[in-house]
């Protein structure tokens, strides 16, 4: 392209065109699917005119409940990326055998498995738990948005820019080839002198703010905008494992932060942390990156045990069995969670000792979780249960969830662990727990609170139809694995000789096309809920019985939630407001002082983007460039003092008024 | 209630309408804190400057030791941390967070020198 290679080092760094990946004929696909998806969807905005409300009520917004929704979106559109990679897999380990290599070469194979990794955790797994914790605890706990609300449209841009950051490894470069958590020596600079782990690094950086800066938010919100009278044993129980995740979120993510950062130092200027020269060493990564990792998994595990909590006692019609006991498990299990992490390398050479004290805190960590199944248990016994969606999920959940909590008891074994680390039994053993606890949690979070977000409920038949195809599809996918795993066969591994483990492989993925099914049953609830809309509808605002107080307002909620904040008596304050004959109050309305939107955030982001491709590329002077941007804008915005308005009372009388007219046609 | 508080968050630079609300400490105990923050971190400059000790290792020690009453110091006189301050939340997240660096420094210690122990016998440099 230049003529003066120096000159394109400076301008480029190491970026050529070489990097876009035009030779492989999947990525060659993936590109010309990406664009006529992405001309269509860009068009129809343009069509349909939907730039400006878009940009104005949804992009710029930082009303909680729209930063929530966005969140989900996210993730669902990372889930397609996420799981396509999954398909992939399965599909090459169900046809690599003998002569056949299948039809994704290792280098291919080996970034696949590592983007599916990174994506289903950090795009898909965090914006879910981050996303429904953001759209319902300001709800649940009667306050009007959360408390930092432009942290929280920063936050989620930053999430969106580390999703960006990954998504772009596939159109320029490579992404890493480690794994999801890029062990070293493998992801430092003499095994991967790539940009595939420079993406990773970056991507997770990035997000990694955002899901900080989230996580303090909502602890700020929880501990000081709770409405009078709900002391901290009067909160929902999804209130209080929120609470409990974003401890463990500000309280472990500085750690893969450090973790990270002294890597790339390793990879930029050539320090010496984690290589065998110079009094590195390679374990100390591994160890750090647990000391985040474990308590990430109970992260995400956290709300997903409170989305149960509230869906349980809600339809069986019965207060939470054990409220007490499910608030000292949730706390027990938030503290134990940093003081299992070695179970994960307990093949690194320790001696009796440490592998004895791990193994053990890992069992006991599983009383607490047993406590809550039993909670569970209980609310149903002699319950009147109702068998809606979010309930299904519920159940299929404790079933599924039970099962992955005793191979991970038997993980927890150290010399069960040497005979099954790092084999497919272990890979079975957390998809069993992230697919049956954590995502199970979540798409019963989405359907439950569904109604509350756009006034209309989710299609029970294609509900029920991605409900069945997911948990059947979970069981066929990775009971085979387990098997394989206990045979021996060990993860990531990109060809087979072996004829006789072929028919595990294609259960496996027969598997995963019916979990195919369950996506594609879960996008047709969508589709068909918005068209069936008007016979779905809403009005009442508490489509379920519920019983928390987010069932109190209107849905969608107006703006600021709540007109008036209510006073709390009970931990099931919309239930005990509902006994006692709680009436609107209908008149007395004042201005409403609310936050301002602003486009800070998103101009963040990008400019987050910017500088991670540059950093990745080499380009120091657009890195330069980027961050002194970063920093100019992040200043500027704190000299925005025109940040707050007030809905004004007769605006707020009429929004409630329609309220009134909707119930008293409805009753 | 929600709108008050709002607004407190809102006008945090100039205004203050919680109850609750932590101190924001006066002159002389910013003086006080300044002073003392000069002192610690003076006498382990002195330490390693002019050789005091005479032992890297216990000279490295006690200049651990300085940077923790400096961290102290700077939590009570500049983050005016005390134990009832926002109802004694400040102090029960310091619990938590003093447990847990404990826990991953304790353990990260324990698992590191732990770790050839089950290693096959090699004659090859351990550090």
């Amino acid at each position: 392209m230049f003529s003066n290679p120096d000159l394109q080092k400076l301008l480029f760094g190491r970026l050529t065109l070489d990097a876009v990946p035009l030779h492989e004929p999947i990525l060659l696909i993936t590109f010309v699917m990406v664009g006529i998806g992405g001309v269509a969807v860009l068009g129809a905005l343009t069509y349909f005119r939907l730039w400006g409300i878009l940009w104005r009520d949804w992009f710029t917004s930082v009303d909680h409940k729209k930063i929530g929704i966005m969140y989900i979106v996210l993730a669902l559109v990372m889930l397609l990326r996420g799981f396509a990679d999954a398909l992939m897999m399965r599909a090459q380990q169900a046809m690599a055998f003998g002569p056949n290599e299948g039809y994704l070469p290792p280098h291919h194979y080996d970034q696949i498995f590592t983007a599916h990794g990174v994506i289903m955790i950090f795009f898909v797994a965090m914006p879910l738990v981050t996303g429904l914790m953001n759209f319902v605890v300001p709800l649940q706990i009667g306050a009007r948005d959360v408390a930092f609300p432009f942290l929280n449209n920063f936050s989620f841009w930053m999430t969106v820019a580390g999703a960006v950051t990954v998504m772009a490894s596939l159109f320029v470069g490579e992404f890493a080839r480690t794994g999801w958590l890029a062990y070293p020596p493998l992801s430092g600079p003499a095994m991967s002198p790539g940009v595939g782990v420079d993406y990773y690094i970056w991507a997770l950086q990035i997000a990694g703010i955002g899901t900080l800066l989230s996580g303090i938010n909502l602890i700020a919100t929880i501990v000081k905008m709770r409405a009078p009278g709900m002391t901290m044993m009067k909160m929902p129980v999804f209130t209080w494992t929120s609470l409990c995740t974003n401890i463990l979120i500000v309280a472990a993510f500085p750690i893969l932060t450090a973790v990270l950062a002294l890597l790339s130092l390793d990879r930029y200027v050539g320090t010496h942390f984690f290589s065998n020269d110079l009094g590195g060493n390679p374990m100390m990564y591994v160890n750090l990156v647990w000391i985040w990792g474990h308590p990430e998994v109970y992260i995400l595990i956290l709300p997903a045990f409170g989305v149960f909590s509230e869906i349980v006692s809600t339809f069986s019609s019965k207060r939470l069995f054990g409220y007490a006991s499910m608030v000292y498990a949730t706390v027990v299990i938030t503290i134990l969670s940093y003081l299992v992490w070695l179970h994960h390398f307990f093949t690194m050479g320790s001696g009796a000792s440490v592998n004895s004290f791990f193994g053990i805190t890992t069992m006991i960590i599983s009383i607490p979780t047993g406590a809550k199944i039993f909670n569970w248990l209980f609310t149903m016994y002699k319950g009147r249960i109702r068998f809606e969606v979010p309930m299904l999920w519920t159940i299929g959940f404790m079933v599924t969830f039970v099962i992955g909590g005793m191979t991970g008891v038997l993980l927890a074994v150290p010399p069960a662990d040497f005979v099954l680390h790092n084999s497919l039994f272990l890979i079975a053993h957390f998809h069993n727990v992230i697919i049956g606890g954590v995502l199970f949690g979540m798409l019963a979070g989405i359907t439950y609170w569904f109604p509350k977000a756009f006034g209309f409920k989710l299609d029970p038949f294609w509900g029920k139809m991605s409900f069945w195809f997911w948990l059947t599809g979970f069981w066929v996918a990775f009971m085979p694995l387990y098997v394989l795993g206990l045979m021996g066969v060990t993860r990531r591994v990109q060809h087979f000789d072996d004829p006789s483990l072929q028919i595990w492989f294609v259960i496996a993925a027969f598997g995963a096309l019916l979990i195919l099914c369950g996506i594609a049953s879960f996008i047709i609830t969508l589709v068909v809920s918005v068209i069936r809309r008007d016979q779905l509808r809403d009005t009442t605002g508490d489509p379920w019985g519920g019983r928390t107080l987010e069932w109190a307002t209107s849905s969608p909620p107006p703006d600021y939630n709540f007109a008036f904040t209510p006073v709390i008596h009970d931990h099931d304050a919309w239930w005990d407001m509902k006994k006692r004959g709680y009436a609107r109050p209908l008149q007395g309305f004042k201005p409403i002082h609310m936050p301002k939107n602003t486009a800070a955030g998103l101009i963040l982001g990008v400019l987050s983007i910017i500088f991670a491709f540059a950093m990745i590329w080499y380009i120091w002077w657009l890195a330069a460039f980027s961050f002194a941007a970063i920093a100019v804008v992040a200043i500027g915005h704190t000299f925005n003092y025109n940040r707050d308005f007030y809905i004004p009372a007769d605006e707020v009388v009429r929004t409630e008024a329609q309220r009134t007219a909707l119930l008293a046609e409805h009753v | 209630m929600s709108a008050a508080t709002k607004a407190g968050h809102d006008d945090h630079g100039h205004a203050h309408g919680h109850a609750d609300a932590g101190s924001h400490g006066s002159f002389k105990d910013y003086m006080t804190g300044f002073v003392l923050s000069v002192i610690l971190t003076a006498i382990p400059f002195i330490l390693v400057m002019s050789n005091v000790i005479g032992n890297n290792q216990i000279t490295g020690i006690v200049i651990m030791g300085f940077a923790v009453a400096q961290i102290v110091v700077h939590m009570i006189y500049f983050l005016h941390m005390n134990t009832k301050s926002e109802g004694g939340w400040t102090i029960l997240a310091l619990i938590f967070t003093l447990t847990l660096v404990i826990i991953t420094l304790a353990g990260s210690l324990w698992v590191m020198y732990h770790l050839n122990t089950n290693m096959m016998p090699m004659h090859m440099h351990t550090r």
